[in-house]
């Protein structure tokens, strides 16, 4: 070694990743193929088919009477062992593991089966029978918040949690004194990022410690763990949980996976066996998570040079049935940046949280950005367009400047660094603008429909665990133990041969945090990255960790990297005062390179670093005084910036905060309304990047994340609260033909917050592409305001008027609507050969009754004019099995009658109601009927188009049996419809 | 005329991954199951059981195909390869596998097994592909972190060195 | 999400599966590639008691001219049918339409017949029957029927086929001298099935318009010596006609659209490419 050394560096190096290996070999750790004990068990649930119900009854005995079966547990048998979970909002309102007395949204497990294996687990599943009393839902958040509404917990006053007010600054003077205000709605939807693996629970109970012992593909925030153990009544260590070495993505996804932890603990325990859960598709999409959808009204207060000097903001957050921990967390967590990336002096917040008939929501990347940053940003590109300004102009403008750095925004956020200016002069160079809007004119001059958008942004990272407080009133935080700040862990150690370890409290979703690792220990100890051993693995029973722990808000690059870059200087730093006295050099002339522990200045005076951590393994008497054997250092990383909200409710939300702006060219289709993106630039500052491969392949996840919120996502409801996105086919995730790739830039301007000088950079489009895309909708249609997500079917209708009436000779039959929206309706009537006498005693005899509707196995009579009965609709193949109930009202004989009742069955559940009425007419009774049917359970989520159809055949063949009925008493056999309903309600996957 | 009864377990001889083997199922197993939880082959993966996602993609006698669609007893008698049959055990990647790490074609990797069994045989079939021709093909596969473009990068780049290395070859020869 | 029980007829023969399906009395399906099947049962919406496995009947894979059409066995998949060496040229309808059908790996397993059994009335495999006027060769123990298109498919996913019938094979009637094809459709996805899906055949002074994805079953309408001035009025009469419905990814209305603009589309471009 002659020459001088420079000593390697990977920091900052665009590294191929060290998980890569064993994923593309089909060898990683994923939950789901980690060994399972042999008496494992597995579990299925039955989920409710209604948005809101009371459970009448359960009946579980021919489930647990199936060979095969284990146990079958019900919410009231999981109550002895366990608590509801806690949560940061005092109101009556218990989530429990399962659905106790009252179903609240489509999907609620109320009924846990154990059984051999998850196929003979469903086979119960679908034995267990449940009467349900079907109540109001309150879907629409709006409604939900009005005095109107059914409240969904009994025991709250409302359905509104909470509702604060925040001021900042004088907003009511900037909105008197500017020159122009400028307001939107918007509608923000639900979503979700569904990652490729479900949720896996295995969960095992030690009574000897009264330890549960859980493995799951939790994801953090480890906040959720002192959750988990208040429900299971046990301390801290009374809850073993261990994620494992790979999960197939998170993004924000799989914390709410925490009370099928607590479930399945339970289940292990009264099962007296390991119990494995394995979460179905149909199962994550109804009932996982979701980010709440939001109503927002925004109001800016523009002057006439397009400067904004004020927000005024009012959110109402949708969190479905239950608030669960860490919610409300995409209101609160944003808190600080509710001026956007502007200086904006002035504002006004408030902040509603509402409860609906839906399925509770929760962290999903971006965390109430998407739904904040949609409306100032499209607030934003409105103030431009009614001044008659350039949007980007207008963007400009109001950009916290350069020289403002840091920078004190409204809400509290302290924005460390940045350049904005010049990242958008970047963006606008690099990213051909000039091009693009040349694109537009020409497509334009052609008669093509062309728009351009922008949006900026400011994307807060590495949480302040305080912000949640913000939520609560000063007063009542004074009452409460303080809560602020963040930790991070991390340990490298170094084994007797030399071999490096490192671990720290992230648990991996894909993000390739072991590259990092591995580079930033590399490069302290002078070794490849290939050759540190990073242990992704984490229990928390042996690893340290803290409640901050977990992957979330992007904290890995300002957090837990840093916590491995001082434990690998800790370690490094021993290394050198054990190698210093055999080298004669003073500790500070001590260099690590090559696998070499050497003197800076003579590198041939080295030691192999293998025998320089063997002396502390081996030889510890020979050690420096002072100093401990042994090789394992850990180091705790508690940045001092982020502190509990003030006085004036202002809260330092995020240790560090990045900046991104976008631009778009989109062209629609004139005939199809279809968009296409056309040219999509996104440029960056998240401070130093780390590893640019890696950095890029975060941004185009998020940046496609973006794409599909604003052109394909979103979970749909009916207003009665059923389900209609059930599976893949429904819920339209893109492909590779629908997500083109962006332009990609980055400025670096180091965060002076963190050691690494690194920030987080994979949120950022989450928030910014939707509304990018959907300003440049906007732009191209000359709209006001558009909601996403952007379907054709929804753009042609904007773009295509009045639709061309039908000829004038045509006769279209009209359907009326019915009790809401969604419900199916019909009208209709057949002429039965008998006097209006004979078809009423038909229709209120019992038996008779029973012999006419289809598949029907005999009625019982549980009171007056109300009916039970068996059902099976549908022959041959499908026969699906339901509970029926009927109850004739408004009697009038022999003139008319209502029919009301409902379906029950695996298969889903049904409303319905008909007038029916009969006239005496030559030859017979005209028979006229009305009704209005609603779907929802399974079938619906799955098979939503095909249902029309179905209730129309249903009906029909009802009318037939009643005619044949009548014509020739008892000729109609029961329950031998030839009729294949099912099979049409059952074309789900053409189902759009 | 072989008929299999519901309750029966059914021993299934099969080639897996160039290996003679044997397994039991009953005619309900799935066959995402059957190689998972009977073989034991976890690199076949599992996303949504209704044959959208693609994650569970293996080749059947050579041709990428939904395993989650497919029962474990069809295979008798059939060569099933997975991920695993890119390359052995302890071999360096293939071209393939190696150009997706190069390209960062994959984050938490949950689709990725998928994806290569459609891109192995796909390449096979149709060697110079065009980049939108690459996409369509992809369009049977969902993932949920890359946004596509590193993993039709990566097939983009084994096509074109696989296509250089031929032009090489056959100058040389 | 796992199937139900059932008892698995691997048939070798046709006759071991029309003689299953007569035994089984109206309790069986036949798996022939299970992209829509077996999702369907794993959804536990489909519960057959007896499946009968006809994928690996070797005398029913085949694709053979028969007089003016080309006949496709029940156990050909959509791939296959995709490599026929002279699918482009002489049927160049199925030729733009299959790439549409799913995607690559469906297809690989996906049959034809499967897709006409399933009859979705998006489906681009039954509009292409109708349009074309094909027909699909039925089986049982009771002996054989050949049914048009228009006499096979009578709504949604319902077709004239009995519980103990096979489709045996389609036909589809080839390119004549003079005719021009045209196709497209669209879909929220690559691979979905269609929101609404055309198909235009012109030859002479005559065209047709196959619709599939708006009323309940594939519907095709002739026109002869039609003014072109004419053609937007009897495009929308067909479309209300049609009516179609909404559903959670688009309306009835943006249906009828489709069909008025793409319908143009597709005709114009059937018609500029006659030869
Ligand atoms: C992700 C995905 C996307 C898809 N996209 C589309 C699309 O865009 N367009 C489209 O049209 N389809 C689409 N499909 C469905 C298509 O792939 C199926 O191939 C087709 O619908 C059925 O063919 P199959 O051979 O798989 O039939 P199977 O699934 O085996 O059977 C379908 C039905 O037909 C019956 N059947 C099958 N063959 C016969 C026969 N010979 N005689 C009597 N009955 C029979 C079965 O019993 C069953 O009821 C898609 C499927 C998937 C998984
Ligand atoms: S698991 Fe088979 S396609 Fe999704
Ligand atoms: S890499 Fe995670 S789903 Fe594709």
């Amino acid at each position: 070694m002659a020459e001088a050394f420079v000593p390697e560096k990977f920091v900052g190096k665009p590294i191929e990743r060290v998980e890569d290996e064993a994923l593309l070999r089909g060898l990683a750790r994923y939950a789901d193929d980690y060994p399972a004990r042999l008496d494992t068990r597995h579990a299925a649930m039955l989920r409710s088919p209604h948005a809101h119900a009371e459970i009448v009854s359960i009946d579980t005995s021919v489930a647990a009477a199936l060979p095969g079966v284990v146990c079958v547990i019900t919410g009231a048998d999981v109550q002895e062992y366990v608590d509801p979970f806690l949560n940061i909002v005092k109101a009556p309102m218990e989530l429990w593991p399962l659905a106790v007395e009252r179903v609240r949204y489509v999907g609620e497990a109320l009924v846990l089966v154990v059984a051999m294996d998850r196929y003979i687990a469903e086979d119960a599943v679908d034995h267990i029978q449940v009467e349900y009393k079907v109540l109001e839902p309150a879907v629409n958040p709006e409604y939900a918040a009005s005095e109107d509404s059914p409240t969904i917990h009994e025991k709250c006053d409302s359905n509104i949690l909470s509702d604060r007010e925040f001021t900042y600054g004088e907003p009511d003077k900037a909105f008197e004194e500017c020159d122009r205000v400028v307001k939107l709605k918007i509608d923000f939807p639900r979503s979700s990022i569904t990652p490729m693996e479900n949720y896996v629970v295995m969960a095992d109970y030690h009574p000897a410690e009264g330890v549960y012992d859980v493995l799951a593909n939790f994801q953090g925030p480890f906040t959720v763990h002192p959750v988990m153990c208040r429900a299971l009544r046990v301390k801290n260590t009374g809850l073993r949980l261990r994620t494992p070495s790979n999960t197939g993505g998170g993004f924000g996804i799989k914390v709410a996976i925490f009370p099928y932890i607590v479930l399945m603990a339970v289940a292990s325990r009264i099962a007296g066996k390991p119990v494995k859960w394995v979460e179905d598709r149909l199962e994550h999409l109804s009932s996982a998570t979701a980010a709440p959808n939001r109503v927002v009204e925004i109001e800016a207060a523009a002057m006439n040079d397009g400067k904004v000097t004020g927000f005024r903001l009012s959110q109402l957050d949708d969190y479905g049935a239950f608030l669960r921990a860490p919610m409300p967390g995409p209101l609160y967590r944003m808190h600080g940046v509710c001026t956007g990336s502007y200086e904006i002096p002035n504002l006004y917040v408030r902040n509603r949280l509402v409860m609906t008939n839906k399925s509770p929501s929760g962290m999903v990347r971006g965390f109430g950005g998407p739904q904040m940053y949609y409306a100032i940003e499209r607030v934003m590109h409105r103030v431009a367009i009614e001044l008659n300004l350039d949007p980007l102009a207008v963007i400009r403008k109001n950009l916290v400047a350069a020289n403002a750095f840091p920078y004190h925004a409204a809400a509290g956020a302290v924005f460390d660094s940045g350049n904005y200016q010049a990242v958008v002069d970047m963006a606008v160079k690099e990213g051909r603008l000039d091009e693009i809007l040349k694109r537009r004119d020409e497509a334009r001059a052609e008669g093509r429909i062309y728009g351009v958008g922008y949006a900026a942004v400011t994307e807060p990272t590495h949480s302040n665990m305080g912000y949640i407080t913000t939520i609560l009133t000063k007063e009542e935080r004074a009452k409460r133990s303080p809560t602020q700040g963040t930790n991070s862990n991390a340990t490298v150690s170094v084994d007797p041969f030399g071999g490096v370890s490192t671990s720290t409290d992230v648990p991996p979703m894909g993000q390739g945090h072991a590259t990092l690792m591995a580079q930033i220990v590399a490069e302290q100890l002078g070794l490849q990255p290939t050759e540190i051993t990073c242990n992704m693995e984490i229990d928390t029973q042996k690893d340290k960790w803290s409640i901050a722990a977990g992957n979330y808000a992007a904290r890995f690059t300002s957090g837990p990297a840093v916590a491995v870059q001082m434990a690998a200087k800790m370690m490094r730093d021993k290394l050198a005062h054990i190698a210093a006295p055999n080298l004669n050099v003073p500790v500070e002339e001590v260099e690590f390179g090559n696998g070499l522990i050497f003197a800076r200045d003579n590198p041939d005076n080295c030691l192999k670093f293998y025998r320089v951590a063997g002396t502390a393994h081996w030889s510890p008497g020979s050690l420096p005084e002072g100093m401990e054997g042994g090789l394992s250092e850990s180091a705790v990383w508690t940045p001092r910036q982020l502190t509990a909200p003030d006085e004036k409710d202002r809260i330092n939300t995020s240790l560090v905060y990045g900046f991104n702006i976008d631009f778009c060219g989109i062209e629609i289709d004139k005939d199809t309304g279809e968009v296409r993106i056309d040219h999509y630039v996104t440029a960056h500052d998240a401070g130093t990047i780390l590893n640019p491969l890696i950095a890029h392949g975060q941004i185009l996840g998020s940046y496609s994340h973006g794409v599909s919120q604003a052109l394909f996502e979103e979970f749909v409801y009916d207003e009665d609260g059923s389900f209609k996105s059930g599976t893949f086919a429904d819920y339209l995730v893109p492909s590779a033909t629908e997500v083109p790739e962006p332009i990609i830039l980055h400025m670096e301007t180091p965060s002076p917050h963190t050691p690494l000088g690194a920030k987080g950079l994979a949120d950022g489009n989450c928030m910014s592409t939707p509304v990018c895309i959907a300003n440049a909708v906007c732009d191209a249609l000359d709209l006001e305001n558009i909601q996403v997500p952007l379907f054709p079917s929804k753009i042609s209708a904007l773009i295509h008027g009045e639709e061309q009436p039908p000829p004038a000779q045509m006769a279209v039959v009209e359907t009326k609507p019915g009790k809401s929206d969604s419900a199916i309706t019909g009208t209709g009537s057949s002429m039965v050969p008998a006097d209006p006498q004979t078809v009423w005693d038909t229709l209120l005899d019992p038996e008779k009754l029973a012999a006419v509707i289809p598949g029907c196995h005999g009625l019982d009579q549980v009171a007056e004019n109300d009916y039970r009965a068996e059902v099976s609709l549908g022959a041959g193949p499908v026969r699906g099995k339901f509970l029926a109930s009927v109850v004739l009202s408004d009697l009038v004989e022999p003139t008319s009658v209502t029919l009301a009742g409902g379906l029950d069955g695996p298969l889903g559940s049904s409303q319905g109601e008909g007038r029916v009425r009969l006239e005496a007419q030559d030859g017979g009774t005209l028979v006229s009927y009305e009704y209005s049917v609603e779907i929802s359970g399974k079938v619906a989520a799955v098979g939503s188009r095909l249902i029309e159809g179905g209730a129309r055949v249903v009906v029909n063949q009802f009318f037939s049996r009643l005619i044949k009925q009548v014509e020739a008493p008892g000729s109609v056999t029961m329950g031998s419809g030839s009729l294949s309903l099912f099979q049409r309600l059952l074309a789900w996957l053409g189902v759009k | 005329m072989p008929k299999l009864s519901q309750e029966a377990v059914q021993k299934i001889n099969f080639t897996l991954n160039g290996e003679a083997e044997t397994g039991m199922a009953e005619p309900r197993m799935l066959l995402s199951d059957f190689l998972r939880n009977v073989m034991g082959v976890t690199g076949c993966h599992v996303g949504c059981e209704h044959g959208v996602c693609g994650a569970c993609t293996v080749q059947i006698d050579g041709k990428a195909q939904r395993s989650c669609l497919t029962l474990a007893v069809q295979v008798e008698g059939r060569a099933v390869d997975t991920v695993e049959s890119l390359t052995g055990r302890e071999n360096p990647l293939s071209d393939l596998q190696q150009n997706f790490k190069t390209h960062h074609g994959l984050q938490c990797g949950y689709c990725t097994p998928g994806i290569l069994m459609s891109a192995s045989e796909y390449l096979e079939k149709n060697p110079d592909p065009s980049e939108a021709e690459v996409r369509d093909m992809l369009s049977g596969h969902l993932c949920r972190c890359t946004g596509y473009a590193g993993i039709v990068n990566a097939i983009m780049a084994t096509a074109k060195e696989r296509q250089e290395n031929k032009s090489e070859k056959s100058t040389a020869g | 999400m796992k199937p139900r029980k059932f008892d698995l007829v691997r048939a070798e023969t046709t006759a071991e599966a029309l003689a299953a399906l007569s035994e089984a009395g109206g309790e069986a399906k036949i798996f022939a590639g299970g992209q829509s099947l077996m999702a369907m049962m794993n959804l536990r919406l489909l519960e057959p008691s007896v499946l009968i496995d006809i994928s690996q009947i070797s005398e029913l894979s085949y694709i053979k001219e028969a007089g003016d059409k080309l006949e496709i066995g029940a156990a050909v998949t959509q791939v296959e049918l995709l490599s026929w060496p002279g699918l482009a040229d002489r049927l160049p309808l199925l030729h733009q339409a299959i790439p549409h059908l799913g995607h690559f790996q469906t297809r690989n397993r996906g049959t034809i017949c499967g897709s006409l059994s399933h009859s979705d009335p998006s489906s681009e495999l039954p509009l292409c029957l109708a349009t074309l006027g094909g027909e699909v060769v039925l089986q049982s123990v009771r002996g054989e029927r050949v049914l048009s298109a228009a006499n096979f498919q009578l709504g949604m996913m319902t077709t004239a086929k009995a519980d103990d019938e096979l489709i045996v094979a389609a036909r589809y009637p080839f390119k004549k001298p003079g005719e021009g094809f045209a196709f497209t459709e669209v879909a929220q996805r690559r691979g979905d099935f269609a929101i609404v899906a055309v198909a235009a055949v012109a030859s002479g002074d005559t065209f047709r318009l196959g619709v599939g994805g708006v009323a309940d079953k594939p519907t095709v309408r002739n026109w002869t010596n039609l003014a072109d001035e004419n053609l937007d009025d009897e495009l929308n009469a067909f479309a209300w006609e049609l009516k179609g419905s909404d559903d959670i990814h688009a309306t009835a209305r943006y249906r009828r659209e489709l069909v008025r603009r793409l319908g143009r589309r597709v005709i114009e471009e059937a018609k500029a490419c006659r030869s």
